[in-house]
């Protein structure tokens, strides 16, 4: 069942978190609190970080070889990095979209019927039922209602883009993290999404990562700014273009590096 | 809370399935180890038998291999030596053939060609052992008979060393141009642009860069061709003699092998026995020459 | 002066090349001049031999009457139990190496001896049959005993074929699936296993046709060639094509010449089929997956 408009969605509050990859020190003691119902914009130059932090939030970079992290990230008052999180529901409940498309090699229906089916809903109505909510939700059931038997690798990339969103919105989260999800799409496809984005953030969390200062401003409420690995400025988008507070910052709005 | 105990139940359960499958697929990859191991146990075992019976010594350094009939001698030198023949013959073969047909394919041939002729001559690589086997036995050998060395005997370390050289042909060609196509074209093009021809690229910028690739696949040639029974025992002979002369039969440790097990030795004489000690003795230098093998690619790759 | 040098080395260096060229055509037909007489040979001695009566006749000392059907039904048999062991078997085992296998001394050691054993010789393996399976399991000179000889000889390959197929799962599914809260197994079956299936499938079929032409393991196993029966159960005793083949070949009457060429060409005949199923099965699932 999906949650009403604001139920269910906890503040994420990130304490003290550190990654290292080998001996690469990727995240420096991050401290930030994420506000929910909300799109929060991260931002940064290559290499600082902003992959590495959103993949913290579902706990994606233990499936690298060599990663190792440190401190809390409390979703609600659950700490995600404590010995008793499951793992798989955290997962669940915060919700991945990657910069490539990547629909699994089956049919439009069984990508978005696969989160339902290994969390155990087995009822064939009841998927149904679901991944019709779901396309819906990511605003793609009108064009493929009439074909979801077809392969997902069919679909054009912005509409691929969409089927992952309605993918992770099958197992109902709480979190949206969505990794530069426009950056292989065209601009038409690019503006259903960002479109999407808004309508998401009235009922999810959403966090995106985005190397587009344009797209920063027009989708976000509030935008982090990462630098080599540091939190160098947090606060509602149009504070942080307008008058930011760090000098880094405005560099890199300015476009002096980056 | 139920929901919370539910919960958790289900975590729990997930847990224990996943270690079960875990563990069951870790099972699977230690029959490696396991085979290793028993390969090892059974070949040390039955020898370890036999060499209380028969010394060391003179299994490793006797020149006479006539453990059938009376006097028995033990010698396995003859079978060594018998491998060794034959092995040399078809690297003869196969070294010569193979790189030129390296060279063609990689260097000469258009992608056309290439796309037709690889997976044919790959065909040579498919054919069971046996069959080889019947061709050397009823058409090389009567043709060598014939037009070359009339005084040959029908069981001959030639023929099976020809036939097993046929055999090996794909895999020297296959690895040899596959490491001949990794050489990077700027190699070849920096050559061509100081007015090199295109045989003289090949053999002397091509080659010397590939060379650690093509001796690699000259290595694995050698190791199969040691491990082969079929061609050797039903062309090359049942005599386990020591000499330089390929018009004679030989045995290899294989062909032996394979003749005492056809035959009528009784379990746990020493006879039987024999199995396991040039069983051992086989293993033992297949091992060495794949470690060798192993050893010369790690040393000298070089990854482009 | 230098001139009349440099045209003289010139022609050296042209004459070189042609000599070259014509050494690797050379050895090209050389390869392919082989394989044809090879074939041809064979199917001209073998197809007077080939008729109905020979797929269904037994061993006989006359050679008009001798048939192949002892050593088919043999060679059925040895390859349906090794391909029920061995599928599972390296399946899980190349699984286990690519989806769960963390970098330790011991998963190293495993792949260590994958790659050792691929190059053992297969008589070897007959011989650790032997002293395993015959004797110290006492399932006798059986076709279980062959056929779990069999099922270690072709392991390694099919697991080396496997993880090739399950690597080249492509990195994004697996995370996708990971993404939505999915466990290792659910990923594997969910996943990677449904796309790397054709791959694994087309290698397992083309190890087991390798293996239906094996006979040295089965020598040192079996043992037996004058088999005038079909084996019914899995611990009969047996023979398989192409050790009937090798004792046909080995007999002086210049009939059996005939009757091994004969075998030969069934057994080539099974070969190619299984060879040819393995091929279309990789080329429809290639097609399909883009």
């Amino acid at each position: 069942m999906q949650g009403e408009v604001g139920e269910n969605v906890s503040k994420v509050d990130v304490c003290g978190l550190n990654v290292w990859f080998k001996d690469n020190h990727v995240l420096k003691d991050i401290k930030i609190g994420i506000e929910p119902n909300a799109v929060t914009a991260v931002m940064g130059p290559s290499g600082c970080g902003k992959t590495t932090f959103i993949r913290a939030i579902n706990r994606l970079n233990e499936l690298i070889e060599g990663s190792r992290t440190t401190g809390e990230v409390y979703i609600g008052d659950e700490n995600i990095y404590s010995k008793e999180t499951d793992i798989f529901d955290l997962r669940r409940r915060v919700g991945m979209v990657f910069q490539k498309p990547n629909p699994f090699p089956k049919s439009i229906f069984d990508n978005v019927a696969f989160g339902p089916k290994i969390h155990g809903t087995d009822d064939e109505k009841e998927l149904q039922r679901t991944v019709e909510t779901s396309l819906k939700e990511a605003a793609l059931w009108e064009e493929v209602q009439g074909r979801l038997k077809d392969s997902a690798l069919d679909l054009s990339g912005g509409q691929q883009q969409r089927l992952c969103i309605a993918r992770a919105l099958a197992v109902n989260p709480e979190i949206i993290l969505l990794d530069e999800p426009c950056s292989a799409l065209d601009p038409v496809a690019t503006a259903k999404i960002e479109a999407l984005m808004r309508k998401l953030a009235e009922k999810y969390t959403v966090i995106i990562v985005t190397h587009n200062m344009q797209q920063a401003a027009r989708v976000s409420d509030c935008t982090i700014f990462l630098y080599l690995g540091e939190l160098v400025e947090y606060g509602i988008t149009k504070n942080v273009f307008e008058n930011p507070k760090s000098e880094l910052t405005e560099k890199y709005i300015t476009g002096e590096f980056g | 809370m139920k929901s919370k105990s539910r919960a958790k139940a289900k975590k729990t359960t997930r847990k224990i399935k996943e270690k079960i499958i875990e563990r069951l697929l870790f099972a699977s990859a230690t029959v490696s180890v396991i085979t290793t191991l028993a390969i090892l146990g059974v070949l040390l075992f039955e020898a370890i038998g036999f060499f209380r019976q028969v010394s060391i010594i003179e299994f490793f350094t006797g020149t006479k291999w006539t453990p059938l009939i009376q006097p028995q001698h033990f010698g396995v030198i003859p079978l060594i030596w018998g491998t060794i023949l034959v092995t040399t013959i078809a690297l003869g073969v196969a070294a010569p053939v193979g790189l030129g047909s390296a060279i063609f394919l990689s260097e000469y041939a258009p992608d056309k060609l290439r796309r037709i002729v690889k997976p044919v001559l790959e065909l040579l690589a498919g054919v069971p052992t046996v069959v080889y086997g019947y061709f050397a036995l009823t058409f090389i050998t009567p043709f060598l008979k014939q037009n070359v060395f009339l005084e040959m005997i029908v069981f001959n370390a030639l023929s099976a060393g020809l036939v097993m050289g046929i055999m090996i042909i794909p895999m020297i060609s296959s690895l040899s141009e596959d490491a001949m196509l990794a050489v990077p074209q700027s190699f070849r093009e920096g050559a061509y642009a100081l007015g090199a021809r295109k045989h003289e690229v090949a053999l002397r910028v091509v080659i010397p860069s590939a060379l650690s690739g093509i001796v690699a696949s000259f290595i694995l040639a050698i190791s199969r061709a040691i491990g082969e029974t079929m061609i050797v025992s039903i062309a090359g002979g049942s005599t386990a003699r020591l000499t330089l002369n390929p018009l004679e039969s030989i045995q290899t440790m294989t062909a032996y092998i394979a003749q005492i097990s056809l035959g009528e030795a009784p379990f746990g004489s020493l006879e039987y026995r024999t199995i396991f000690s040039v069983g051992l003795t086989l293993f033992l230098m297949t091992l060495a020459v794949n470690l060798f093998g192993q050893w010369v690619a790690k040393r000298y790759w070089k990854r482009y | 002066m230098a001139v009349k040098n440099v045209r003289r080395s010139n022609l050296t260096r042209s004459i070189k090349g042609v000599v070259v060229y014509a050494f690797c055509v050379t050895t090209i037909l050389i390869g392919l001049i082989s394989l044809a007489a090879l074939l041809f040979d064979t199917f001209q001695d073998g197809l007077p031999w080939l008729s109905l009566r020979f797929l269904t006749n037994f061993w006989s000392r006359h050679p008009e009457e001798a048939g192949i059907v002892a050593a088919l039904a043999g060679s059925i048999w040895i390859i349906g139990l090794t391909a029920a062991f061995s599928f599972p078997l390296g399946v899980s085992a190349a699984l286990y190496l690519e989806e769960y296998a963390s970098k330790n001394w011991f998963t190293s050691f495993i792949r260590l001896n994958i790659a050792n054993l691929a190059g053992v010789p297969s008589i070897v393996y007959g011989i650790l049959g032997l002293g395993l399976f015959v004797e110290a399991l006492a399932l006798g000179r059986s076709l279980m005993a062959g056929a779990l000889t069999m099922t270690l000889l072709i392991l390694p390959t099919i697991i080396i074929a496997s993880q090739e197929a399950i690597r080249s799962v492509p990195r994004a599914y697996r995370e996708g699936a990971y993404a939505l809260g999915a466990t290792p197994w659910q990923v594997t079956r969910g996943v990677v296993l449904p796309q790397a299936f054709p791959g694994i499938l087309t290698g397992t079929i083309l190890a087991l046709s390798r293996a239906i032409g094996e006979a040295a393991p089965l020598i040192v196993i079996s043992g037996l060639v004058y088999v005038r029966f079909v084996p019914t159960g899995p611990l009969d005793s047996f023979t398989v094509m192409p050790l009937q083949i090798f004792n046909w070949v080995t007999l002086p009457q210049p009939e059996f010449r005939g009757l091994a060429a004969a075998g030969i060409t069934v057994l080539l005949a099974v070969l190619l089929s299984m060879n040819s199923i393995a091929i279309y099965i990789r080329n429809r699932y290639q097609k399909r997956a883009r």
